[in-house]
Order: structure tokens, then sequence, then C-alpha cells
């Protein structure tokens, strides 16, 4: 949801804008901030590589603090130090009491995020528990099973 | 209100900022209105059809065909990435959306106006003088009009795969008691009339004006929701 021809800083200040985000401008470059892109904060989106263009992207999803985040495989494209901010961002969300549902093929990051945790296959929960109950090798299997079966 | 014309504002600052970027609608516009006003300046005979005459004509059918350019952009930024997605999920009420990108085309119109009526003038060595203010206008007060017709089909039109033919197939038809109001009172104060013989034409122009955008910003929510 990104415009091509603005900047980072542009694309995160129109959504607060849109948001009505009190004290708009240090919620702009905090948000950056966190998806480590202030020093990329002026280029044009559509000079970015894919991954960066994903950081903004979570960057404007996240500006106006949302409290429901659907976050569909927000890790695909995304380099380690990425993915590592997304889960840092995702965690300090879960702690300030945002409801998240996230949906993604990586495991790890997924488990180690979730208060409960869901495998799908076909449109149709398969698998449904709370993290203490989940048992990542077996969530793993099950996982690969369900994807191998298509 | 209040909330609604800043979201618009904000809508329309965007767009500008982006056509600003990449000024592709711009140029292609403003190429297409001093093109027109070549080819109309030496398909033209002088001797059989007088200035005043030839002025007005030319100068709707550039405003006309060249606003499509900018009118066609206009939700075809919006469907890069799937940012329409973001904007109707925002809180911010559809009729923000239509004001707003209609701000951002009545500038553009505007835009492509301030260099194509000089073009006009120096041209066809029109004697604009006193009836500069009233076709000033008139220009803004059809290009309300058409902003709003073509703002409105603009967003209908996005998202066929004939977008292109589309939008001038609806929008034309709509624009006609516009052209035909601006073209009559360019023509008249062109040919020296008083600005008095022209009142009724600008009545009609903001008659034109109310209607359209009003209908134009309660219709356009039912054209993005399902």
């Amino acid at each position: 949801m990104l415009y091509e021809a603005l900047s980072p800083r542009e694309n995160v200040a129109f959504a607060a804008r849109l948001y009505g985000v009190r004290d708009a401008r240090a919620r702009v470059e905090a948000s950056l901030q966190r998806m480590s892109m202030l020093d990329r904060a002026d280029a044009p989106v559509r000079a970015l590589s894919r991954g960066m263009q994903q950081r903004v992207s979570i960057a404007r999803a996240m500006v106006h603090s949302p409290q429901l985040v659907l976050a569909d495989e927000p890790y695909s494209g995304l380099d380690e130090s990425g993915a590592r901010a997304l889960t840092v961002l995702l965690g300090e969300l879960r702690s300030a009491g945002t409801a998240i549902i996230l949906v993604t093929h990586n495991l790890a990051e997924g488990l180690s995020l979730a208060t409960h945790a869901a495998v799908m296959q076909r449109g149709r929960f398969v698998r449904y528990d709370s993290a203490d109950r989940v048992e990542a090798g077996s969530y793993s299997t099950l996982y690969r099973e369900a994807v191998g079966s298509g | 209100m209040g909330n609604t014309l800043s979201a618009a504002w904000s809508i329309a600052r965007k767009d500008l900022a982006i056509e600003f970027r990449t000024r592709s609608a711009f140029f292609s516009a403003v190429i297409f209105a001093l093109l027109g006003l070549v080819i109309f300046y030496f398909a033209w005979d002088p001797t059989a059809v007088s200035v005043t005459d030839l002025a007005p004509g030319v100068l709707w059918v550039i405003f006309t065909f060249s606003g499509l350019l900018g009118l066609h952009r206009s939700f075809g930024v919006e469907s890069e990435d799937h940012a329409i997605d973001g904007l109707l999920a925002s809180p911010i009420s559809r009729e923000a959306i239509f004001v707003g990108k209609a701000i951002a085309n009545l500038i553009f119109v505007a835009a492509v106006q301030l260099v194509a009526i000089p073009a006009l003038v120096v041209f066809y060595n029109l004697p604009l003088g006193r009836v500069a203010a009233p076709l000033i206008a008139i220009a803004v007060l059809a290009a309300i009009g058409l902003v709003a017709i073509g703002t409105l089909f603009s967003a209908m039109a996005v998202n066929t795969r004939l977008a292109e033919l589309l939008l001038p197939m609806l929008s034309l038809p709509f624009f006609v008691p516009i052209v035909i109001a601006a073209s009559q009172s360019t023509a008249k104060l062109l040919s020296g009339r008083p600005v008095a013989e022209v009142s009724a034409w600008l009545k009609l122009l903001v008659a034109f004006d109310i209607v359209f955008v009003a209908a134009c910003t309660l219709a356009y929510p039912l054209t993005v929701d399902d």
C-alpha cells in the first residue's frame, strides 16, 4: 500500500495524517527508526529493495498504534535484521495489549510471539493450542505435513 | 466537516506531490494542449473564420481532452500496490477521498490552463484585455464541473481492463452541457459582447457545478463499497 514516487517518510506521514495521529512528526520518525529505515527515509520507495519496502509498509501500518494487527506473511522479503526488528516490534505490541493475528510460514518466529497457535489446512484449523501447550517439534511436523499435502 | 476537509487536503497534497515527482500526466497534458493549438492554428483559414469564432472551440476542445489525461491518472496511482485499500481502510470518510482527489485534479487542470490560455492568446493574437477576469471565472467554473464528473468516472473506470477507453466514453456525454456553456460564454466575451450578456451562461455553469459536485460526491461511496 505504498506510493512508489514518495519517500518512506512521506508514506508514513501520509498514513499518520489519515489516522489523525497526534504529534505525528515524532511518531513518524519513531516508526521509521523502529524498522531501521531512518537512513533511507528520504529516498523514493521505488528505489528501495523489496525487503526495505516491506519495512516501510510495516512502519506505515504501525504508525497509528493499532489495537488489532492482521499480519499476513510479514516476514516475507525481510532480511535477517529486518525480521529481528519486526519480531521485537510485534513483541512490544503484544506486551502493550495489541491483539495480533500473525499468518506465517516462519514457525520459529511465529511460535516465539504467539499466545495461541493454529495450523490451517485448506481453510480449516487442523490444530489449535495455547502457546504453553505447543511443542515446537510436533507443530513443525504437522505443519510440514499440512503444507506438503497442499 | 473539518476532519473531512483536512483529510481531503492530505490526499490532494499527496497526489500533487506524486505528480510533481513524476510529472508524467502534466507534461502529457501540456504537450497535448500546445500540439492542439498548433494543429488548429495551421488548419485555420483566417479569411474564412475569424479568430474570435475559432478560439473558443479550440480552447474548450483542448481543455476537455487534456484534462482527461490527468483525470485518468487520478485513481490510477491508487491501484499501484493496492493503495486504495489503505485509503478505504482508514477512518476517513469516502467523501473525503473524493474531495481530495477532486481538489488535486482541479489544481492539475488549472495548471494546464495556466500554460494553455497564454499560449492561445499569443498564437491567435486574441484581444484579451478587459475580458481576462471573466474568462478566468469561466475557466474555473467549467473546470470544477469537469473535474467533479471526471473524478467520479475515473474511480469507476480504474479497475476495468479498458479504463483508458471507458473514462472518456463515460465522461464526455456529461461534459457536454458544461462545455457548451463555457464555449458559448467564451465566444461572446471574445467577440466583444458585454459581460452582462454572458451572465446567464455563468449562472448555468454555477448551477451545473453545484449539481455535479454534490451528485458526484454522494455517488462516489457507491463506486467503492461492495
